[in-house]
């Protein structure tokens, strides 16, 4: 399509995924999640202290439809870790549960679980989650 | 209930879609594969387990299963959790 509006938006989409290592597309915001699946991949990543971008899709149609053209992923939530889609929710569970996403994020197993209690100097390092609200 | 609402509620009966339904199509869209699907209607589950998803990435194995459903998925199909496993092929 060379609609320009489109185009534009398909680039600001390419660009996000590819100067954010960790970058979830969603429904609504990590603090207000709008659907069941985008917070339980939420909580995932928050559980395993792995800052992340997230992009709320809902405000414009066009995010999503974009981002499904170009990822030829047709739901939301979906998570891109360098630059590589990595799936839904549902994979993300999975990857959970057998350690793969830990080991792609890099973060210990059992980061979250036993480890959850042990805090601030954590905390104090780590970049806060950026919020794209809008790409527009 | 108003003959309006009554309308309004048969019409909602006949978008929303059986688990049964989306059992068939998986297993006659995917050769092999066996699916056991619950849901609402709108929100499903399916298990589904199969020697076509043997050697494919998650998410390649997600996509064999999101094609049989295209544009669905989304708006008719309004969710589909997956939980898929690769089979040996006989």
């Amino acid at each position: 399509m060379s609609d320009p509006a489109t185009n534009q938006m398909r680039d600001e989409i390419k660009s996000a995924i590819a100067e954010n290592p960790v970058i979830l597309f969603m429904k609504g915001t990590p603090d207000a999640p709008a659907c069941g699946f985008s917070a339980r991949t939420v909580a995932v990543l928050e559980s395993l202290e792995a800052p992340f971008a997230a992009v709320n899709v809902l405000p414009d149609p066009r995010i999503r439809q974009e981002l499904s053209a170009l990822s030829g992923w047709p739901t939301i939530p979906q998570l891109f870790i360098d630059g590589k889609l990595v799936g839904g929710c549902d994979i993300v569970m999975e990857m959970h549960e057998t350690g793969e996403l830990q080991r792609l994020l890099g973060v210990r197993d059992g980061a979250g679980t036993a480890s959850a209690q042990a805090p601030a100097e954590v905390g104090a390092a780590e970049p806060a989650p950026l919020s794209i609200e809008n790409l527009l | 209930m108003s003959i309006a609402s009554a309308r309004v509620a048969a019409t909602l009966e006949s978008m929303s879609v059986s688990p049964d339904e989306l059992k068939v199509r998986i297993e006659s869209a995917i050769p092999g594969t066996r699916a056991a699907v619950s849901g609402d209607g709108h929100h499903f589950e399916a298990i589904v387990e199969g020697p076509a998803f043997a050697g494919l990435s998650r998410i390649d194995q997600h996509k064999l299963v999101y094609d049989v459903f295209g544009a669905e998925l989304g708006d008719r199909i309004h969710a589909l959790s997956l939980k898929i496993t690769a089979t040996e092929d006989r």
